[in-house]
């Protein structure tokens, strides 16, 4: 595989494990300073210029009259607020309606075996695969013909098949491991398949849980395909719809765009980092364990 | 590992003593059948809804979507109702004439060589940078959580933003990365306004985007080898080179499997980069095959969503064909996947 790329193995030339020249320790820190500059810099370049009047709004002064009159504007003269309260709205039944299912599915799928699971393994696997080109229209038509075109539910309806197929794989990685003693020992104790994976199991796979609703919110609240073909009429726009209304063929209005994109990322990000440790375990386990 | 529903508790207590009643007075299949409803419908019921959501919203629209590729269907011949009139669909079967069409023109072709390109340089680079900060976060270094920190950021932020972030730097008379190339005296660069900068331009975006996902999950499965494993190597005399050779790449096999069919298969389908920085400009010249049959369906006039789904079928032969070769590659190098 790839071989080449991997600076590190070369760099550490000392002969004793965990010690490494002074020269290494520069070279390593300024590999992560440079990658760390460039993964930080074009979040932190919208949010200073959301903070300055729009007619510096393209200036490179990272700080010239500082003010929130973007945000102010935003606010007040734009159907932000409805555009996110659209996205909560889809995006908060996504998030319940698709853990729920999938939390079931994974935990059929990690404990039992039944005819159709292997065939049930591969379908959630393909269904990455589909492009939403080949759905969207039929799928469209269909919202079409039920009257949900503009409604959030389609939306959400459209986001389970997104979410739903991946999250049942990463809820299998977390109930692998978690013993199966504990289910045993519940099955003693008379309760029900049901009774143990809804009084045992499911506090024990909080992390899980956790996981899995914030990667059905964040797929929810990033969509841009199916949210921009379903839904017309600002009223009715969700965030990724909304902001395209700033930018458009013929120019950009920087200052409203950039406040939006703050308000809209930072609250992504502050729950994103505080489930991030949680995210790490959920996705390896799921990706070693297959 | 999997425990089979026949060894649990009542399932099994119910279900056999049913079966054997059953399987005695009527027929063979039948008490089968009903043996295996009564042990294993726990399983189906816990698997219904997914299974019901993927059958109606995923296998309808699949099927339909087939079913369309097939016929001559555009936006003046579908059903539809202007105010009360309902007007019937009036487009034919034309069988695999969109499909001869499309892969004897020259648009779905040279749409999939760039598509092919897109993804295996995305695939390429962002297992690369990856595994490299994977493997430097892996180390014992001052400031190391909140380094993570700071390289995970890209991930926590939604998609959408990013892509509209970057497309603010990279405006051509007002973005920043041209305001720091003028401050160095070079000329403007137009970043989304020359095919060849445009293609580098979303590239870059995408490898942007991806890198956080790959060093994460790298990052996870470098801590799941045995530091013991390269102490020993370490006593037996193997250099770095060869550490890294023999325990860690042998190491992160199942992750990095895994992950890089899966960056595959979204890179492949990544809508909203292409759609959003440049909407498959300037020209089609970094329209990939997901942007282009979107644009057959939602942005030409009229639209086309014979073609469309022409395309959205191909897309996904493509794409099986490629995980089933890639699986069949791993098997035969003793992967148990």
């Amino acid at each position: 595989m790839v071989t080449t790329t991997t600076p590190t193995p070369q760099a550490l030339n000392t002969p004793v494990r965990g010690r490494r020249s002074p020269l290494a320790s520069v070279g390593l820190h300024v590999t992560l300073i440079v990658a760390s500059v460039i993964a930080v810099f074009p979040v932190l370049w919208v949010l200073l210029t959301s903070l300055k009047p729009a007619k510096f709004a393209t200036t490179t002064d990272f700080f010239k009259e500082t003010t929130f009159e973007n945000y102010t504007n935003l606010l007040n003269d734009t159907p932000f607020l409805t555009w996110f309260g659209n996205s909560l709205l889809v995006a908060g039944l996504t998030t319940v309606v698709g853990v729920f299912i999938s939390a079931t599915t994974g935990y059929a799928v990690s404990r039992f075996r039944f005819p159709g699971k292997r065939g049930l393994m591969w379908t959630l696997l393909v269904t990455q695969m589909f492009p939403v080109a080949v759905l969207i229209v039929p799928i469209y038509n269909i919202m079409a013909s039920m009257g949900l075109l503009n409604q959030p539910a389609g939306l959400v309806i459209t986001y389970l098949t997104i979410a739903v197929p991946f999250c049942a794989w990463m809820m299998k990685g977390f109930f692998d491991t978690i013993p199966r003693e504990i289910d045993e020992s519940g099955y003693v104790d008379g309760l029900t398949p049901f009774g143990t994976f809804w009084r045992l199991i499911l506090p024990l796979a909080k992390p899980g849980i956790a996981v899995t609703a914030f990667y059905s919110f964040i797929t929810a609240w990033g969509e841009v395909a199916y949210a921009s073909a379903f839904m017309v009429g600002d009223e009715n726009l969700t965030l990724a719809g909304g902001l395209q209304k700033f930018v458009n063929q013929y120019g950009a209005q920087w200052g409203p765009m950039s406040a939006a994109s703050v308000l809209i990322a930072v609250p992504a990000a502050l729950v994103f980092l505080f489930a991030q440790r949680h995210l790490v375990t959920g996705m390896s386990a799921g990706a070693v364990k297959g | 590992m999997a425990v089979d529903t026949t060894g649990q508790s009542v399932a099994k207590a119910a279900g056999d003593h049913v079966a054997r009643g059953r399987s005695r007075g009527t027929g063979k299949s039948r008490g089968a059948a009903k043996r295996s409803l009564s042990t294993h419908w726990y399983a189906w019921a816990m698997v219904a809804p997914v299974t019901v959501v993927i059958a109606v919203i995923i296998g309808y629209p699949l099927v339909r979507g087939i079913y369309l590729s097939l016929t001559d269907a555009n936006e003046r011949n579908v059903a539809r109702s202007i105010g009360v009139n309902q007007i019937p669909a009036t487009y034919e079967f034309v069988g695999l004439d969109n499909y001869t069409d499309a892969l004897t023109g020259s648009q779905f072709l040279g749409t999939l060589g760039w598509t092919i390109v897109w993804t295996v340089s995305c695939v390429a680079l962002t297992f690369a940078l990856g595994l490299g900060l994977a493997n430097i976060l892996n180390r014992r270094i001052a400031g190391r959580s909140a380094y993570r920190l700071l390289l995970i950021l890209p991930w926590a932020v939604p998609g959408f933003v990013s892509v509209f972030a970057w497309r603010f730097l990279y405006n051509q008379d007002n973005g920043l990365l041209n305001k720091v190339l003028a401050g160095g005296g070079i000329d403007a660069v137009p970043w989304l306004n020359d095919p060849t900068w445009a293609k580098l331009s979303v590239i870059a975006t995408n490898v942007w985007l991806g890198v956080p996902f790959m060093m994460v999950a790298l990052l996870g499965g470098l801590q799941s080898i045995p530091g013991e494993l390269y102490e020993a190597a370490e006593m037996d005399g193997a250099n770095p080179w060869q550490r890294f050779r023999h325990i860690t790449m042998p190491g992160l096999r199942s992750v990095s499997t895994t992950v890089i069919l899966l960056s595959t298969i979204w890179t492949f389908n990544m809508f909203p980069v292409i759609f959003l920085l440049t909407r498959g400009g300037p020209g089609e010249a970094t329209q990939i095959l997901v942007t282009q049959a979107y644009k057959f369906s939602f942005e030409v006039s009229p639209r086309d969503f014979a073609q469309s789904s022409t395309w959205g079928v191909l897309i996904l032969v493509l794409l099986m064909v490629f995980a089933a070769f890639y699986q069949r590659v791993l098997r035969k190098q003793g992967e148990v996947w």
